[in-house]
C-alpha cells in the first residue's frame, strides 16, 4: 500500500441542528487519509455521521471546523470530481433512464454522438439495456441503484462516493450489487468511500474499514483488511469471518451506546 | 367510446326532462324555452357569425389572461419556494389577496384599462395568478434536497437548478393550481363580460338576455358550459402526457 493521500480530512467538526429539536455534535474532531484508488468504508450505527462526513466530502454542506481537501485543494462545493451515489437513488423521476445518464454528460459538455455513446455504454454495463426508455417510477429498486450507479460512473469520477447504496435493496440483490461493484472497480479504479452499518458488506468490499462511535461521530478504530475476494467461498472463508468478528465486536458497544442514546 | 356514451346518458335524460317540461307547460316558456327552440336558436347563431365572432374575442382574452397568470405566477411560486427574502416579501401580500373574491376587480380593471380587451386580460391575469403561485410554492418546496445534490454533484450550478429539478419538481403541483384557474379564468370572463364589454360570450348572454330574446340566450350559456367542459379535458389530456412519469 502506497501513494500518497488523495482526500485528507483534518480535524473536522461538525454540528446537525434539526429544525426542531436539540442541537447535535454529528463529528468531533475526525481525521482521516484516504489514498489514491483506495477503497474505505464508513462504518457505523446511524446518528454516528458516517453520511454528515460523505456530504462534507461532496461538498453539499458548508464546512464548519476543520478542513478538507481533494488533490490538496481545500473542497468548495460539489463538482464532477466527486460522484455520489445515494441510498434512495435519487434519479429524476421525470427523466427515463437515458435520459437520467446524459444529464450529466451534457454539464461536462461533451458532444452528442460522444454522449449518447457513453450513455448506451455505461446502461449495458449495469445489464438494463432494453430499459433505456423507461422512467424510474417503472423500475424496481435494484434496477434504479442500477441506473443510479451508470448515471454517476458515465461522468467518470476520480471518487466515488456511495451513501449506504444498497441499503435499500433486498438481500440478494444486494449482494449482487455487491460484486459487480468490485467488479467495476477492478476495472477502473476509483477512489471509493462507501458509507454502511452492515459489516459483512464494509469487510467484503473495503480495503480499509474506518469503524466510527456515535454521538459524537468519532474515528474509533481503521480496520485493515486482507483477504481473497476472487474467491466464491469468501464468505465462508477463516480470514472474512474472523474480520468480521474482529469489527463486530468493535461496533456492538457503539450500537448500544446509540440505542441508549435515542431511548433517552 | 361507448363508456363515455353511457356515462353522459344522464345528461340526455336531462335535456327530455327539459324540453318536456317545456313543451307540456309545466314551467314557462319564458323562463325555460324548450331545448329544440335553444338548438334552433344556437344554429342562428352559429350561421350568422355572432358566436363565432364572440367565442373568439372571449378565447383571446381568457387565453393570454391565463397564460400570464400560469408564467408570471409559477415563476413567483418558485422563487418564494427557493429564496427566504422574497418569500418573506410576497407571502404577506398572498396571504391577503388569496381571500379577495376576485370579481370584485372587476371595476378596478375597467376603470383602469377600459371596456376592452385589456381590462379583461389583466382582471384574468390577477384573478388567476394565486392558485398557481400557491401550486407552484408548495410544490418548489417538497423538491427533494438529495435531487438538487445529484444535479449539484454532476456540475449544474445552484441556479441552473432551478430549471432542471425545481421546476420539474413542482409541476404537479403547478399544473393542479392551473386547473383551478382555468376553472376561475372562465367565471371571470364570463362575469367581467356580463358586466362590462361590448363584445365576447358573456356580453352576449347579457346582450340577448336584456332583448327578451331568452332562447338564444340560454343557447349561449350553453355554449360556455360545453366550451368550459371541453377546455377542462383538454386540460387534463395535456397534463397526463406531461406527467406520465409519475407512477
Amino acid at each position: 500500500m502506497s501513494g500518497a493521500s488523495q482526500i485528507v480530512i483534518d480535524r473536522v467538526s461538525h454540528v446537525y441542528r434539526p429544525p426542531r429539536g436539540r442541537e447535535v455534535l454529528a463529528l468531533d474532531n475526525v481525521s482521516l487519509e484516504v489514498r489514491g484508488r483506495e477503497f474505505v468504508a464508513l462504518l457505523g450505527p446511524s446518528g454516528c455521521g458516517k453520511s454528515t462526513l460523505l456530504y462534507l466530502i461532496g461538498g453539499f454542506m458548508p464546512m464548519e471546523q476543520g478542513a478538507i481537501s481533494v488533490d490538496g485543494r481545500p473542497i468548495a462545493g460539489p463538482g464532477p470530481d466527486r460522484g455520489i451515489v445515494f441510498q434512495h437513488f435519487a434519479l429524476f423521476p421525470w427523466k427515463t433512464v437515458r435520459e437520467n445518464v446524459l444529464y450529466g454528460l451534457e454539464k461536462l459538455g461533451l458532444a452528442r454522438q460522444e454522449r449518447e455513446q457513453r450513455a448506451r455504454h455505461y446502461i449495458d454495463m449495469v445489464g438494463l439495456h432494453g430499459f433505456e426508455e423507461s422512467y424510474p417510477s417503472q423500475l424496481s429498486g435494484g434496477m434504479k441503484q442500477r441506473a443510479a450507479i451508470a448515471r454517476t460512473l458515465a461522468i467518470d469520477p476520480q471518487i466515488l462516493l456511495m451513501d449506504e447504496p444498497f441499503g435499500a435493496l433486498d438481500a440478494q440483490t444486494r449482494s449482487l450489487m455487491q460484486s459487480e461493484l468490485l467488479g467495476i472497480w477492478g476495472r477502473s479504479p476509483k477512489t471509493v468511500i462507501f458509507v454502511t452499518h452492515d459489516v459483512q458488506e464494509a469487510v467484503y468490499l473495503a480495503q480499509r474499514v474506518v469503524v466510527m462511535s456515535a454521538r459524537p461521530g468519532r474515528v474509533k478504530a481503521i480496520v485493515e483488511v486482507n483477504i481473497d475476494r476472487g474467491n466464491p467461498a469468501v464468505f465462508k472463508s477463516k480470514s472474512f469471518i474472523d474480520k468480521v468478528d474482529e469489527i463486530w465486536s468493535l461496533v456492538r458497544a457503539e450500537a448500544l451506546k446509540a440505542q441508549q442514546g435515542r431511548g433517552e | 367510446m361507448k363508456s363515455a356514451l353511457l356515462r353522459y346518458s344522464p345528461l340526455l335524460l336531462l335535456a327530455l326532462l327539459w324540453e318536456g317540461s317545456a313543451r307540456l307547460g309545466l314551467v314557462s316558456a319564458l323562463a325555460l324555452p324548450p331545448l329544440t327552440e335553444v338548438a334552433r336558436s344556437w344554429a342562428t347563431l352559429f350561421r350568422e357569425g355572432d358566436l363565432w365572432s364572440n367565442a373568439a374575442a372571449s378565447l383571446y382574452r381568457g387565453g393570454v389572461g391565463l397564460l400570464l397568470a400560469v408564467v408570471f405566477g409559477g415563476t413567483l411560486g418558485i422563487l418564494m419556494a427557493w429564496w427566504r427574502p422574497v418569500d418573506a416579501l410576497l407571502s404577506p401580500l398572498v396571504e391577503v389577496f388569496y381571500p379577495l373574491p376576485k370579481s370584485a376587480l372587476i371595476p378596478i380593471t375597467a376603470l383602469w384599462l377600459g371596456f376592452g380587451d385589456g381590462s379583461k386580460i389583466l382582471l384574468i391575469f390577477l384573478g388567476c395568478m394565486l392558485p398557481v403561485t400557491l401550486g407552484a410554492f408548495n410544490g418548489a418546496r417538497g423538491t427533494d434536497q438529495v435531487l438538487v445534490w445529484s444535479a449539484r454533484s454532476m456540475g449544474a450550478s445552484r441556479l441552473r437548478t432551478l430549471w432542471d429539478v425545481v421546476l420539474p419538481s413542482a409541476l404537479p403541483e403547478l399544473l393542479n393550481g392551473t386547473r383551478t384557474a382555468l376553472a376561475l379564468a372562465f367565471v371571470l370572463l364570463v362575469s367581467s363580460e356580463l358586466i362590462v364589454a361590448r363584445s365576447g360570450l358573456g356580453y352576449l348572454i347579457g346582450f340577448l338576455g336584456a332583448g327578451g330574446t331568452y332562447d338564444a340566450m340560454f343557447a349561449v350559456v350553453l355554449t360556455v358550459a360545453f366550451l368550459g367542459f371541453v377546455a377542462d379535458r383538454i386540460y387534463q389530456r395535456i397534463v397526463d402526457r406531461v406527467l406520465q412519469w409519475r407512477e
